[in-house]
């Protein structure tokens, strides 16, 4: 055990600032849209704000208990701690909840629970676990499908909860598996990313306008291939073919796998549909109170939009509409500053990690935590589909607070103990 | 370190790239969304700001006294938004409101089929007591309010159409004036339409936001915008509401009208006309039907007879014949014309009086063939010139006497009544006709017609002995603004006072002479004049008509009234005129059996009733 004033000298004090700084934005910001109801104390425990700063000390305790724990235990019960956060899945798949058309808690008596929070940072353990082993090697077939399995296990029951937006989190490993080496992964990167773009063009222009699009495309690289004598050949003529494949499919995908609730979320924001007072509502709202802060905002409290519940789950999903009007560009850009930095600190601190375990984890709540922020703030300024998932340790909601504060704080720990570990 | 990692390091900063990029791609959308979008703040603005308007106190309506004639009640609506309806005492909260369970069930239903979220009225127009009641204990079931308004009310229920009512504007009212806005009130009729600029007040604004669910939320920058509204003026009327009331309990059971002026200042003391109707029926939900009920009574009570009812004056225009006969020299106040009685011609005379009387005699006795001479020999008088010349004098006269045309002060919807004119004539009889042909104009019959107002301010002209002021209702304002300019400017009649006295003594001695045509109707220690009057009428019995004035030193009070169908003057216009002037100038009468005669005496009309 490590005594308390030394872990006080060596954990990462940006992180931690960081960390502490989103927290109390959030808590203010939970406290100004709540203020609907009536002027009640910041610490009222029947109000948002006073529950949330419960949750603050009780993620805070669990932090603090995690960096005087042992280092060595979170890659030694990695494993132990993914098979329970999948028990827990499957139960709530038995037993859980429903909230806003998705099964996700579990109710212990008044206290609720959401698993799926907790499946990332099992799922970030593993994985780490079993790529930080000396004798794993990405190269191999055998390694990799490990690899796939640990993941999408826990995405897969994710989804059956009908949570799409949690289960999309788990695609943020490919930072890690990027990072490291696996073959492909980058190439996956792109590809994604390619895909994506087929598919949103298809929807916004049509079937045929994209044949051409890629037809064009598809005979300038051919040329540039050919005259530069490049290999691969046969490997871009099947990106191509697929790219095409997923054209002609988007139509059915569009139509026929995602759900009908997505399907509309995708027409929103695409612009396909225009209908500010139904499906396209909660965006349309969110657009307008972060639109109506201009560049200074309206100062803490000042809110109207948010406060006044013209912003569907302020709260919780949207509260970055409660900084936007209240903060402004000014406050926008501080917590994505913030966000950004906090990112950037994770990756580097991963970097000066001497374990392997702690590096590849560092890597996966990087990934993690900014596919929850893109995904977030992207759907409350129009660029993102309306995905329900919470804004790291901002959002109200004590599991995912919980949650988010114990994965960083294992973090933290890994890399206190950095130089305790010989290389 | 594992070392297959060494060679993907440099793979940290594509990865930092990709959150940078992100971040950059973030920060440029959310400026343009906050700095540059000016159509999401405007979208903001409308979202959370309602306007709201204030609506003043419309102004109070009292009598000459400081009595309260109108004045704006309180009810409440008790209101439900049916989203906040928790789990209550069903039972208790019926039996506070009074209303059954099934009547609670299906207004709920109502009310949340209109909107789970907007309020509805649920138990409407809830009296100040109840409310007291009610609202004690209302906090126990949520989702329920009271939200006040106002209405006109009336507490003496006199006056119905001087005073008016008020109503939703109408599409014409709201593009005349753009103070109006859907749903506002404005006056209809009577006083309320006259002074509604006086008595509407102005209307104040307050902004204030709102949250989703349409629910006030505060004001907007601190009320930085409101404007308060304010209140309108009260009006004090000329009126007097005892008087008034008085003359409808007379005037029950008859149709006609009562007109009483204050001749030093043209103020309106009674404005009677019957049948009447109880003003508060024209007031909030039930206007629409009422107002149907009240156009469909074929003995017409909407219709203000004391302003659109136009009569031959009959004898009561003697007056007007005496004063021009004197003021153009004609005749003289000594000047006696032959009455044959029974077979004078052209006209007879229908009393029995000594065979020359005088002017004052004339009067007295209401003589017809004295007023025929005193009008010819007006017309064919040879300063004229020419007949034609003659009438001509002669209707200008009538027209400074008030007749022919309205006074335009603040009584609505007069008629002007008729005096013929020349070109009349000429058209009638193609330009040849003299003075018997027109004989009956002596005598207050023919083409002549006046309204009870106009009658009631020859009356007015006579006790102020050749002047008078329009007659109107205004006396002052709350605020003591001026009243028009109009309605307090003296108006010379060109009768001077010296042959106007002539009349008043004739008047005088229609009450007190021992022939006088209202002797019976003599008021016990008031010296009073008057003249009866009655009116032929072609559609069946004659009407009774009296015009009078007292006290005779010092006029207070100058009438006139028409009842229609009611026979000679004497028989009940007389009287009542009579129980007037006392009841006004002492506050009191001493007759009690001529009272009780004319309050409970009803005349048969006839008329069928729709069912």
């Amino acid at each position: 055990m490590t005594d308390r004033n030394s872990i006080i000298g060596k954990v990462d004090w940006p992180i931690l600032l960081m960390y502490f700084a989103l927290v109390v934005i959030g808590w203010l910001s939970i406290y100004s849209a709540g203020m609907s109801e009536g002027h009640h104390a910041i610490y009222d425990m029947t109000q948002f704000c006073g529950k949330q700063m419960m949750w603050i000390g009780i993620a805070m305790a669990a932090g603090f208990v995690i960096l005087i724990l042992d280092a060595k235990l979170f890659d030694a019960f990695s494993f132990w701690i993914y098979a329970v956060v999948v028990f827990l899945l499957i139960v709530v798949l038995v037993y859980g909840k429903a909230t806003n058309g998705a099964t996700s808690w579990i109710d212990f008596g008044g206290f609720k629970l959401q698993p799926s929070e907790f499946a990332k940072l099992g799922t970030a353990l593993a994985v780490a676990s079993l790529l930080g082993k000396q004798d794993t090697d990405l190269q191999q077939r055998k390694t990799r499908l490990k690899v796939y399995a640990l993941i999408l296990a826990p995405a897969a029951l994710v989804l059956l909860q009908h949570d799409a937006g949690s289960a999309l989190v788990f695609a943020s490993f490919i930072f890690v598996l990027y990072r490291e080496g696996m073959p492909g992964a980058g190439a996956v990167m792109l590809l994604a990313a390619g895909a994506l773009a087929v598919f949103v063009l298809t929807l916004v222009w049509s079937v045929k306008v994209m044949c051409i699009v890629l037809g064009v495309l598809f005979a300038l690289t051919l040329l540039y291939y050919l005259l530069n004598k490049k290999k691969g050949l046969w490997r871009m003529v099947a990106v191509y073919a697929f790219l095409i494949a997923l054209v002609f499919s988007v139509d059915y995908a569009f139509y026929h796998i995602l759900e009908e609730h997505q399907r509309t979320r995708f027409e929103i924001l695409l612009k396909l549909k225009d209908d500010p007072q139904g499906d396209g509502y909660n965006l349309h709202q969110s657009k307008i109170a972060i639109g109506s802060g201009g560049f200074w905002g309206k100062g803490f409290l000042n809110g109207t939009q948010t406060k006044y519940d013209f912003v569907p789950e302020q709260h919780t999903d949207f509260i970055f509409c409660t900084i936007g009007e209240e903060g402004g560009f000014k406050g926008s850009f501080v917590v994505i500053l913030l966000y950004v930095g906090l990112l950037v600190r994770i990756i580097k601190v991963a970097e000066r990690q001497r374990l392997a375990f702690s590096r590849i984890y560092g890597y996966s709540i990087a990934g993690i935590l900014f596919v929850h922020v893109a995904v977030n703030i992207g759907m409350t300024i129009g660029l993102v589909p309306v995905v329900g998932i919470p804004l790291p340790f901002l959002s109200y909601g004590g599991s995912s607070l919980l949650a988010f504060t114990v994965m960083l704080a294992i973090f933290l720990k890994q890399d206190a103990n950095r130089l305790n570990i010989l290389s | 370190m594992k070392q297959s990692n060494k060679s993907y390091v440099k793979r940290q900063y594509i990865i930092i790239g990709i959150f940078a990029v992100v971040g950059i791609i973030y920060l440029i959308r959310l400026f343009s969304l906050q700095v540059f979008d000016r159509e999401l703040k405007q979208n903001a603005y409308n979202n959370v700001l309602r306007y709201v308007t204030q609506y003043p106190a419309r102004g109070k309506v009292f009598d000459r006294n400081g009595k309260l004639l109108v004045y704006n009640e309180a009810v409440y609506d008790l209101m439900v938004v049916p989203s906040e309806v928790r789990d209550m005492d069903t039972a208790e909260f019926c039996r506070l409101v009074n209303i059954s369970h099934e009547t609670f069930k299906e207004r709920l239903s109502k009310a949340r089929k209109y909107s789970r979220i907007k309020a509805s009225v649920f138990v409407g127009q809830i009296s100040k007591e109840d409310y007291a009641h009610i609202a004690e204990v209302l906090y126990r079931f949520p989702g329920f309010y009271f939200q006040t308004r106002t209405l006109r009310h009336y507490p003496q229920a006199i006056a119905a159409h001087t005073l008016g009512d008020i109503g939703e504007v109408n599409k014409e009212e709201m593009a005349a004036d753009s103070y109006y806005k859907m749903g506002d009130y404005i006056g209809k009729s009577g006083i309320e339409r006259f002074y509604e600029k006086e008595l509407r007040g102005k209307k104040g604004l307050k902004v204030v936001m709102v949250d989703v669910h349409n629910k006030e939320k505060g004001s907007y920058l601190d009320g930085a915008l409101d404007s308060l509204p304010v209140p309108g003026k009260d009006i004090y009327l000329g009126l007097d509401a005892d008087l008034q009331a008085y003359g409808e309990q007379l005037m029950h059971g008859k149709i006609g009208s009562i007109v009483a002026i204050e001749p030093k200042t043209g103020q309106i003391l009674a404005f009677v006309t019957s049948p009447s109707y109880d003003p508060n029926l024209l007031v909030g939900r039930v206007r629409g039907e009422n107002y149907t009920m009240l156009l469909n009574d074929p003995e017409k009570p909407l219709l203000n007879r004391a302003i659109s009812g136009t009569y031959p004056p009959g004898s009561t225009f003697k007056m007007v014949n005496g004063m021009i006969a004197l003021q153009s020299g004609s005749i003289t106040p000594a000047t006696q014309f032959h009455c044959n009685g029974q077979a004078s011609t052209p006209i007879k005379c229908t009393h029995s009086h000594g065979s020359s009387p005088d002017l004052a005699n004339a009067i007295e006795n209401s003589c017809n063939p004295y007023f025929y001479e005193a009008f010819k020999t007006t017309i064919n008088n040879p300063k004229f010139g020419s007949i034609k010349k003659g009438f001509e004098y002669w209707c200008q006269m009538a027209h400074n006497l008030g007749l022919g045309h309205r006074f335009d002060t603040d009584i609505p919807y007069e008629s002007t009544g008729n005096i013929p004119t020349v070109e009349d004539y000429d058209k009638m009889y193609r330009g040849s006709w003299n003075s018997v042909t027109i004989r009956s104009l002596g005598i207050g019959q023919g083409e002549i017609l006046v309204t009870p107002l106009q009658l009631a301010n020859i009356a007015a002209v006579v006790a102020n002995e050749g002047y008078y002021y329009p007659p109107h209702f205004i006396r002052a304002f709350g605020d003591s603004t001026a009243v028009p300019e109009k309605m307090t400017t003296r108006i010379e009649t060109g009768i001077e006072a010296r042959h106007c006295k002539v009349i008043k003594a004739g008047m005088r001695s229609v009450f007190e002479g021992g022939h006088g045509t209202a002797r019976g109707s003599k008021i016990p220690g008031i010296s009073a004049g008057g003249k009866t009057g009655t009116a032929q009428n072609p559609h069946g019995d004659n009407h009774s008509i009296f015009i009078a004035f007292a006290p005779v030193e010092d006029p207070q009070i100058a009438l006139a009234i028409v009842i229609e169908n009611g026979g000679y003057g004497s028989t009940w216009a007389a009287p009542i005129a009579s129980l007037m002037m006392e009841k006004y100038i002492k506050g009191y009468t001493e007759r009690p059996a001529v009272e009780e005669r004319m309050m409970n005496g009803t005349i048969n009309y006839n008329i069928k009733k729709k069912k």
